[in-house]
């Protein structure tokens, strides 16, 4: 895994959302990079986000791709458009629909803390 | 001038002891004699990927098993954008006088050649390594995500996507090469078991092995010939999560470039290649090309528009759900069959007189866009 992703995930085992702003123009990414997609600049910083959002796609997957998964399978997958101003995917809880607000929470499966959101 | 002046392709499906190089090698044998060509006439070689077959250099791998020596050789890779972006380079090469007949060529044992398991992984390697695939998801899932959003924009049914299932089943019904035949129902389509909702196993394309090849050249020969009026690409993303708007994917802005480049508007084209990896596919495919609008491709459907006998006719080979789907070969097939319509060639499939063919190729999670014009001259 790559030192920024690194950066993420170890956020995620500690119960907390990372994100990252430009601090040259203040823009947000929607995963994290080495420069601003806005302006280029490397000065970035990471920030705790609050975790809470709106529901914008979700689908319940069936259809494992590998043996670890199948052993969860059905799960949802869901985008959620952040309250900061960022997309990111991330698995939810049954019965979420598009529009509805929601908050995140963390499971462990095979050796990550995912990011799964329920109503908030 | 550039003109597809050969088409050929092997039967779609289950291919057992079938390889990338020689299915690509049984496809090109089928172009060149469309062609009335040599090997040896061949200067320009353009092959796609196979995902059996992950070599650094394909496309000399295969000029030196096919026993061709072009005077210019790659692969290209944009997910199943890249035959239709294949066919757009070779007319470049064409039309810069750098070669006179390029052999545009792909195929791959994508279903025979590995364990189904490992070709859902690498698919759904599309997805990001660390933001995405970690989450379980799988190409369908990506899709179905983007359909869930359509869906909640615009009024599509469940039942609107299952359509195109069946129409393009019942195309490939008179296609003997087409890897899935037996017809279906709408019902049959709502009722197959769910992969990723809410797309179910029937919206999705099948895995196929097979291999198409086109020529393309600086002089059209024979009867009718086949021109190549107009491309355009688009590229806006890569990943699902990255998707700005639903309604602007880039298939707008490629047709868009490539109807300008041609000279002509949507009322000047008579047939449809499109993309259908899955039945949302094709159905936002229309929809934002604007071929129907917002939530109307189905009702455009049902009223006998996109059938062979249709003022538009659509994928008449039975596209990659039905016809089946190998990779870059898969929407190559769709460039095949739109050329022998356009030539009359296409026997006992042959939807009328047809002049004018739009051509739309998308790669990854509709993130890259290539269209084509092809139009009948003489």
């Amino acid at each position: 895994m790559d030192k920024l992703a690194a950066l993420f995930w170890n956020g995620c085992a500690a119960g907390e959302l990372r994100y990252q702003r430009c601090g040259a123009c203040a823009a947000l990414q929607p995963y994290p990079r080495a420069y601003c997609l806005h302006c280029g600049a490397a000065d970035l910083e990471w920030l705790p986000g609050q975790g809470r959002g709106t529901l914008y796609a979700l689908t319940r997957v069936e259809r494992a791709p590998t043996d670890e998964f199948r052993a969860l399978a059905p799960y949802v997958i869901v985008l959620v458009d952040l309250d900061e101003g960022y997309r990111m995917m991330a698995h939810g809880v049954p019965g979420l629909a598009i529009g509805e607000r929601v908050r995140v929470g963390f499971f462990e499966h095979g050796g990550r803390h995912l990011p799964r959101f329920d109503k908030d | 001038m550039a003109y597809i002046t050969g088409v050929g392709d092997t039967a779609f499906g289950r291919l057992e002891g079938s390889t990338p190089l020689a299915l690509m090698a049984q496809a090109a044998n089928a172009a060149l004699a469309d062609a009335g060509l040599a090997r040896r006439a061949i200067d320009g070689l353009l092959c796609g990927y196979a995902t059996t077959l992950p070599h650094l250099m394909l496309s000399t791998v295969f000029a030196e098993h096919y026993g061709v020596q072009p005077q210019y050789a790659h692969a290209l890779q944009l997910g199943g954008a890249t035959g239709c972006a294949m066919v757009m380079l070779a007319r470049e090469l064409v039309d810069a006088g750098r070669c006179r007949e390029v052999l545009v060529v792909a195929g791959e044992n994508r279903l025979s050649g590995q364990q189904r398991d490992a070709a859902i992984q690498t698919l759904a390697q599309v997805g990001h390594p660390d933001y995405e695939v970690p989450f379980g998801a799988t190409i369908p899932a990506y899709y179905a995500l983007l359909a869930s959003r359509y869906m909640h924009e615009y009024p599509v049914s469940e039942a609107d996507l299952a359509e195109f299932a069946v129409l393009m089943r019942r195309h490939a019904g008179s296609h003997p090469g087409a890897h899935l035949q037996e017809a279906i129902t709408v019902t049959d389509v709502l009722a197959s078991r769910t992969i990723a909702a809410p797309l179910k196993l029937l919206d999705c394309c099948p895995i196929s092995d097979g291999a198409v090849a086109l020529v393309v050249s600086r002089e059209r020969r024979g009867g009718a010939g086949v021109r190549i009026a107009g491309a355009g690409q688009a590229h806006l993303h890569q990943h699902v999560s990255c998707i700005a708007n639903v309604s602007d994917l880039g298939a707008r802005r490629a047709a868009g470039l490539a109807m300008a480049e041609a000279g002509i508007g949507l009322a000047g084209i008579d047939y449809l290649g499109i993309y259908d990896s899955f039945t949302i596919t094709l159905l936002i495919l229309l929809e934002e090309i604007g071929i129907a609008a917002r939530g109307a491709a189905a009702a455009r459907l049902r009223s006998g528009d996109f059938g062979a006998s249709g003022k538009l006719a659509l994928n008449t080979h039975g596209g990659l759900l039905s016809y089946g789907h190998c990779g870059v070969a898969g929407g190559m097939a769709h460039l095949a069959e739109a050329q022998r319509q356009l030539a009359g060639k296409a026997g006992p499939r042959q939807a009328g007189a047809r002049h004018c063919a739009l051509v739309h190729g998308d790669g990854g999670v509709l993130s890259s866009h290539v269209s084509l014009i092809l139009s009948r001259d003489g």
